[in-house]
């Protein structure tokens, strides 16, 4: 069996003590977060796959695990962001109304669906962000015609550039709105931040400069992560004993990672992590089907 | 609009305010999370860790009450827990923090766009269980 041959080497939980988890788990984390950090798509994703697949942890302890860290990263990075003036609040409060209505649709259905069917979900989510991450990213050009919508609810922003200040619109924003409110179900289903469809939203429909969609959604992210937190909570998701490790590990590693951006070549980790998702969402694909998880 | 409003409360000010919170709020939870965990490794370090079947946590590491009282009576796994709800309290507060900001500016479709996102955390915090 492919399956069976690729968990040589995977660890048990059952064959370990609470200190040996404690450290490898906190390791993978770790490594989990510096990577994530340094190629901007967050160690979330890979956390739920490492926790499932190597540790053989219930893939509803991972999830609560892996959303509590997610709060601490983007808390952490955020704090810096909205120093700097980059992030937009007013963007970002607008579309939490959606994001933190679809995390707790996220988080209820969690508790209804299978979790076989939440192993797929959650692989095809990592094939599609490793295609993002991929792909050469288009620039769509920005039109100055601002969409009355975005006017009325004073979306339209600025941000410092090198160049000076730079003046911006925001469009489509009932599309971005209704993509954000999956982005939250998303999240609160797979207890990932999801920026790979919140950078779509904010991206793509509502030509949000680059720089500005990613520091609001960054944001973004724990106000989301914290809608479904607290269903999580109430579920018995969230065990402190795994929990422990992941949230100390990723922050730690996702803390060294914003240290070392300024200097480190991020193309070619950036293509290693893409690939290393695609095999993880794969595996979990096979997984799921196979029932396994 | 913003002219009514305090001079104090410039979108620069409230912009600072929410990233004090945010970096002291991570950095709180993460201290008391790490001590929790020096508390259960002393006393649980050499147990078997089991996470392969999915049992819930026990009622009291469900519910803020729960929490708050395994954490007071020095368990370690509430302490931990007791840090997890910190995190989980830091976005919260950042978003109470904001309708200060938005009613200092007298910007009131801002206030009520918080007052609903507060809402909803406040009832997947306290209503959903």
């Amino acid at each position: 069996m492919i399956g069976q041959a690729m968990h040589i080497g995977a660890m048990h939980t059952g064959s370990l003590t609470v200190w040996q988890l404690t450290v490898l788990v906190w390791i993978g984390s770790a490594i989990a977060g510096l990577l994530g950090s340094l190629t901007g798509l967050g160690g979330g994703v890979v956390l739920v796959p490492l926790l499932t697949l190597f540790f053989k942890v219930d893939i509803r302890y991972a999830i609560g695990a892996s959303l509590v860290s997610v709060i601490a990263t983007s808390s952490g990075a955020a704090a810096a962001y909205v120093k700097e003036g980059i992030s937009n609040i007013r963007i970002g409060m607008f579309l939490e109304i959606a994001t933190t209505l679809g995390a707790l649709l996220g988080a209820f259905l969690a508790a209804k669906v299978s979790t076989s069917a939440i192993a797929i979900t959650f692989g095809t989510v990592l094939l599609y962000s490793a295609y993002l991450s991929a792909r050469v990213r288009v620039r769509l050009k920005s039109d100055e015609v601002p969409d009355p919508l975005a006017t009325r609810l004073r979306l339209n922003g600025s941000f410092p550039t090198p160049e000076g200040i730079r003046h911006y619109f925001v469009h489509h924003v009932p599309a971005g709105f209704g993509l954000m409110f999956g982005a939250g179900a998303l999240s609160g289903l797979l207890g990932i931040g999801s920026g790979a469809v919140k950078v779509l939203a904010m991206d793509q429909a509502m030509r949000i400069p680059f720089k500005v969609s990613t520091t609001t959604s960054n944001f973004m992210i724990g106000v989301t992560a914290a809608a479904s937190a607290g269903v999580y909570l109430s579920r018995g998701y969230i065990d402190p004993g795994l929990s422990m490790p992941v949230m100390l590990g990723v922050l730690a590693g996702s803390l060294v990672g914003t240290r070392i951006l300024v200097q480190a070549e991020t193309k070619w980790l950036r293509l290693v992590f893409s690939i290393v998702i695609l095999l993880l969402g794969a595996q979990m694909i096979y997984n799921g089907a196979a029932g396994k998880i | 609009m913003k002219m009514i409003g305090l001079p104090v409360w410039t979108d620069r000010k409230v912009e600072d305010l929410v990233g004090n919170l945010l970096r002291a709020g991570v950095l709180v939870s993460a201290l008391v999370v790490l001590v929790g965990a020096v508390v259960y490794l002393a006393r649980h370090g050499g147990d078997p860790a089991d996470y392969r079947v999915f049992h819930g946590e026990p009622n009291q590491l469900r519910t803020i009450p729960g929490v708050l009282r395994e954490a007071f009576s020095f368990q370690g796994r509430g302490i931990i827990q007791l840090g997890l709800l910190l995190l989980i309290a830091t976005p919260v507060a950042r978003v109470a923090l904001s309708i200060v900001g938005f009613a200092a500016e007298r910007d009131r479709m801002y206030v009520s766009f918080a007052l609903i996102v507060l809402a909803v955390l406040f009832y997947s915090l306290f209503g959903s269980s």
